[in-house]
């Protein structure tokens, strides 16, 4: 009303004089600097753990394909939990029982696929992981439910009910088996936690990586229907075509990556015997994708959706941003506390499958920690702590990055104490760095 | 101003308590089509509260509310905007993180067919609104922390006006507003009058109470002074109500 119209959205993408070659490129492309600043700080983290490998060990062993591939899964069973714990941040609550509902899930999980359905099913039977991954998911969905219900319509702060959940389902996990460790798990539940056999291998992995292509191109045009129909202003056609070159060549990219780890020596053996001839010369048979890093990625595009193309998340982000104007503007933000813990225990359910499945057994060690982890990637990732702010993407971004971190450390032979000490830096320095990037980009 | 006929709103007996003290004490006030009415009162008189239960950010204890003649249960927000009536609450009630567009339809986001929220025609609606409302809003792309108060306040306003209400509550819409934008509040509540809704004005200021209200509620310790005919008083007669809770002798 009395400042001046600054041009913002008018002319956001004619050519202006002022700014330098850098930020019109950023402007005409819309890219996301934040997503561009993580992925520069993954990117470091990579080089320099392989360099230093490369330099002090002699060997470079992080920008491999095997380590790649290994990380992809490492990180597949934090990035899924952390997608839930963005809505729990956002909303200004706190979710400290994750570890242990993964932990009470996946032991249960493990007790009914190893001593109850086969009793009845037989070993091996073909539904037996199915059944068993229903039944995780909504026990986890239910232990969710149970949090959310006491923290929206009990008024316990959601520190106090997680806090208390943490110990309660770590104990039960523990009783549910006695202490014993159950293993091994059902032969087709094992293919969720990856492994050679637990891979899409080279063929499945093009036509996971066309389809993404697709999906990259189909977005694009969508969304430049959209703004030519409401006469936004729209990007340039160079810019366009820049964003569906790096889309696509990152896919693609992956894929090749993926496709490159080939299985070693004595999974061909069991593989050629199993098939009865001998192993070729030149066998080379591809992992390709693991199932839990699609299971991830899968995750991970549903629940952007949910953020950011139905009410839901709409509703998600208005709590967070004034959970009073969003009570006054009609929307039940009880029920939508309980709806997104009910969430949250349902992908601790699952990433229990996941990660049970990777140690082929189910562990009372099992997810101990995680809960940190999953907070940590969430916040490394730019979910503010306050509430309002954060996005899917940057969880798995940040899971990432962490578990970069750690698996590099490792590679590098650092002992457990100096790897935590890094660890926590790095979480502190994230914070910082964002709060920094926030204030400037203001 | 006489008024007859059924009225728009009438909240009748209204009644609410909290923790033993009475913030309203059963007060009765109405309101016609095309009126404005202010609500006037020190700081804690109780017009907010009162005027919350109409909205349904409280629940009235006691007491019954009509709308064109007709009994509603008023419960929550949604059951208030589903009788049209819309709110201006004096935070402005915007959710910071969100942009102008996101605000004006929070609750009631327009979806597609498949069920997702239609992002570009909700920001394109918001650009209509915005562009009748306040011409010189660009900040569509920004979060409304962003906004200036009086830019704040016009996404407030706009989110009133968009979805035809009938009803409209204006709790201190002036308050934070520089003379510029006060003018062009006064404009507006001139026009929707003229367009035949009905306004409850929550204001201090006596000179706006003159200028924009047809008739006045003046309420003192949770319980009504009275209502009077603005073209009947004076400002030291509304003054005296809201100081002493005297009404006037010579007011009906």
């Amino acid at each position: 009303m009395t400042q001046a119209p600054p041009p913002i959205s008018a002319k956001s993408h004619a050519a202006d004089p002022h700014l330098g070659p850098v930020a019109r490129f950023l402007r005409a492309t819309e890219i996301d600097t934040r997503l561009l600043g993580m992925a520069g700080a993954l990117l470091l983290i990579w080089v320099g753990f392989h360099l230093y490998g490369a330099i002090f060990n002699g060997f470079g062993a992080f920008l491999t394909p095997r380590n790649l591939w290994n990380l992809s899964v490492q990180t597949s069973s934090i990035g899924i939990m952390a997608c839930g714990m963005v809505l729990v941040i956002v909303t200004r609550n706190i979710d400290l029982s994750v570890g242990a509902m993964l932990g009470v899930t996946a032991m249960v999980m493990g007790l009914l696929q190893v001593e109850v359905l086969p009793k009845f099913l037989g070993l091996g039977h073909p539904a037996i992981w199915i059944i068993t991954v229903i039944v995780g998911m909504t026990l986890g969905t239910l232990i969710g439910t149970l949090h959310g219900w006491l923290i929206a319509y009990r008024g316990i702060p959601s520190f106090i009910v997680t806090l208390g959940g943490l110990l309660i389902w770590r104990g039960s996990a523990f009783l549910a088996a006695g202490g014993k460790t159950i293993s091994p798990v059902d032969s087709t539940f094992a293919l969720l936690g990856g492994g050679p056999y637990g891979a899409v291998g080279a063929t499945g992995s093009w036509i996971v990586g066309i389809l993404g292509c697709v999906g990259v191109l189909w977005m694009l045009r969508n969304g430049r229907a959209n703004r030519r129909k409401h006469e936004f202003p729209l990007r340039p056609m160079w810019a366009e075509t820049f964003l569906a070159v790096l889309g696509c060549g990152a896919i693609i990219g992956a894929v090749l990556l993926v496709n490159s780890y080939p299985w070693p020596a004595g999974i061909l053996k069991q593989y050629y015997e199993r098939l009865g001839q001998p192993v070729p010369e030149d066998a080379f048979i591809s992992h390709g994708f693991a199932i839990p890093v699609l299971i991830l990625i899968t995750v991970g595009i549903l629940m952007t959706i949910l953020m950011t193309r139905t009410r839901f998340g709409r509703y998600v982000f208005a709590i967070g941003g004034n959970p009073e104007a969003a009570s006054l503007a009609g929307i039940n933000t009880r029920w939508m506390t309980l709806k997104i813990f009910a969430l949250m225990g349902m992908l601790a359910g699952l990433s229990g499958a996941v990660a049970s499945a990777r140690l082929n057994s189910a562990t009372n060690a099992l997810g101990v920690f995680d809960e940190l982890y999953v907070i940590a990637a969430a916040v490394i990732g730019g979910t503010s702590l306050a509430g309002g702010i954060g996005t899917i993407y940057g969880a798995i971004m940040g899971a990432l990055v962490f578990q970069s971190l750690q698996t590099g450390m490792v590679l590098i032979g650092f002992d457990t104490a100096v790897q935590q000490i890094v660890v926590g830096c790095v979480l502190v320095l994230a914070v910082y760095l964002d709060n920094v990037y926030r204030s400037v980009s203001k | 101003m006489t008024n007859k006929g059924t009225p728009l709103v009438e909240m009748r007996d209204i009644s609410i308590s909290f923790g033993g003290i009475k913030a309203v004490d059963h007060v009765t006030i109405d309101l016609h089509p095309g009126e404005v009415v202010g609500l006037l009162g020190h700081n804690g008189a109780g017009k907010s509260t009162l005027i919350k239960c109409l909205s349904g950010a409280y629940q009235k204890d006691a007491g019954q509310i009509f709308i064109n003649g007709e009994e509603v249960e008023i419960n929550n927000p949604r059951d208030a905007r589903a009788q049209n009536i819309e709110t201006i609450y004096q935070t402005l009630a915007l959710a910071d993180n969100l942009d102008a567009a996101s605000n004006l339809f929070l609750g009631r986001e327009i979806v597609s067919p498949l069920g997702f929220v239609d992002e570009s025609k909700m920001e394109s609606e918001t650009r209509k609104i915005m562009a009748r409302l306040n011409p010189n809003f660009r900040k569509f792309a920004v979060p409304v922390s962003a906004l200036s108060g009086g830019q704040r306040q016009s996404v407030a306003i706009a989110r009133a006006v968009y979805f035809n209400a009938r009803i409209l509550i204006m709790d201190e819409p002036t308050a934070a507003l520089g003379p510029h934008e006060t003018q062009m509040v006064s404009e507006l509540i001139q026009e929707l009058k003229a367009q035949g809704l009905g306004i409850f004005l929550i204001e201090h200021d006596i000179h706006n109470v003159m200028k924009l209200c047809d008739r006045a509620s003046v309420m003192k310790n949770g319980q009504l002074v009275g209502t009077v005919n603005i073209a009947d008083v004076t400002d030291e007669d509304l003054l005296g109500m809201i100081i002493l809770g005297k009404k006037p002798a010579k007011a009906a």
